[in-house]
């Protein structure tokens, strides 16, 4: 899977088996080295994190999205290009809170949980953790501070998988030149 | 047409990353006997021309190297003092190249910093609400353009004034960026660059900016 100098095409076709045996293959290793779900969540999250600061510049590099002016613009953009570019799903935006800081993504399927089945002893893991700290990760590097949960999880007996996330403020800190 | 050089600044206005593309070898290298017709004094820890330009050395050139030994700053490569080096006349002849001095690392990251600040007066200036920093600055023999991704980080490409593509070529060098750099799991963020790769991209860039004169699409 090594690169081009040119990139001809926007994504590189690569087989999704082997993005869920390898997600897989990570999350099995955090259960055995750290033997407690909170903290595998906690790693998970951590990692998604460290993902999202440095995949929201790609998304900008190659999108010609601008800055968002608000909340429900930003949840069209990760739902409609972020989700397709980078999982090629397209997942929902509902449940918008009365003050419009918060929203559901609902997911019909989630590429990363293809084939997985929770055992009964890992009851509190939440198996797609890295989704949430990687979109925090990206928001964050734009300003945003938001929260992100699993408020519903297929692999623990829901419908749909939902993700909540929460508007929490506008990161004034270093803040790029004109954006104030 | 060229393109001089690219800098990327970080969040905090830190260098970190620089590359010279192409910089305008005005050196001039003569034989001197004593005594010296050049009027020298010391600035900046360099020597440099004060009066008595003639032949290709103008004032403001900075001695670079004495018969053929490049000098470090205000001394010879021996550490002995220039002047006094010059003031003795069993020295002579002396070969002495004199030439614009090359801007220091150190000079680059202040200038960095200092365009930093400056981007952000851009906007503060603006009449109008929500203006962005500086986007290009032109003097009569090179133009910088500026590119500050939503992220914080500037993109500053030198280049000719005749040159075209520019934007397109920083969005190029963006995608480098977030390609060569933030995909190395070993670079961290807001840290000098020493990627390979991302050296080697960027200058196939360069080259192709300059070849076509004009960045289009599909590249």
């Amino acid at each position: 899977m090594s690169r081009q100098s040119n990139r001809t095409t926007d994504s590189k076709k690569m087989n999704s088996e082997l993005f869920t045996l390898t997600y897989g293959a990570l999350v099995t290793q955090l259960c055995k080295d750290y033997e407690n779900d909170e903290e595998v969540n906690k790693q998970l999250d951590k990692m998604g994190y460290n993902i999202g600061v440095r995949l929201i510049e790609d998304f900008l590099a190659r999108s010609t999205i601008g800055r968002c002016q608000d909340f429900r613009e930003t949840a069209d953009v990760i739902a409609k290009v972020a989700f397709k570019m980078y999982l090629g799903i397209t997942p929902s935006v509902t449940n918008w809170s009365p003050a419009g800081d918060e929203f559901s993504l609902i997911l019909e399927n989630n590429p990363l949980a293809d084939f997985v089945e929770l055992p009964d002893n890992h009851n509190t893991l939440i198996y797609s953790n890295l989704l949430c700290g990687v979109l925090r990760g990206a928001l964050e590097m734009v300003q945003m501070a938001v929260d992100v949960k699993f408020a519903q999880d297929t692999l623990r007996g829901d419908n749909v998988t939902e993700i909540r996330m929460k508007f929490i403020k506008r990161i004034e800190e270093n803040l790029p030149a004109g954006e104030e | 047409m060229v393109i001089f050089s690219v800098y990327v600044v970080n969040k905090a206005g830190g260098l970190i990353y620089q590359y010279d593309n192409y910089v305008p070898r005005t050196e001039v290298e003569k034989t001197f006997s004593y005594p010296l017709d050049l009027v020298l004094k010391q600035h900046n820890e360099k020597v440099i021309v004060s009066f008595g330009q003639r032949d290709g050395i103008k004032v403001g050139h900075a001695v670079l190297s004495i018969n053929g030994v490049d000098v470090m700053g205000k001394n010879t490569a021996e550490g002995k003092d220039i002047l006094e080096y010059f003031n003795d006349p069993a020295n002579y002849p002396i070969s002495i190249r004199f030439g614009r001095a090359r801007l220091s690392s150190n000079e680059k990251l202040m200038l960095a910093s200092m365009f930093h600040s400056l981007f952000a007066i851009g906007s503060q200036l603006s009449p109008e609400v929500g203006s962005s920093g500086i986007e290009m600055l032109e003097t009569d023999v090179f133009k910088l353009h500026c590119f500050q991704t939503l992220t914080g980080i500037k993109f500053i490409v030198l280049a000719d004034p005749r040159q075209s593509g520019i934007d397109a070529l920083l969005k190029k060098i963006y995608e480098i960026y977030s390609d060569f750099a933030l995909k190395n799991p070993f670079y961290s963020l807001e840290m000098p660059i020493r990627c390979e790769l991302f050296d080697q991209n960027l200058k196939s860039a360069l080259e192709v900016a300059e070849k076509a004169g004009n960045f289009g699409a599909g590249s």
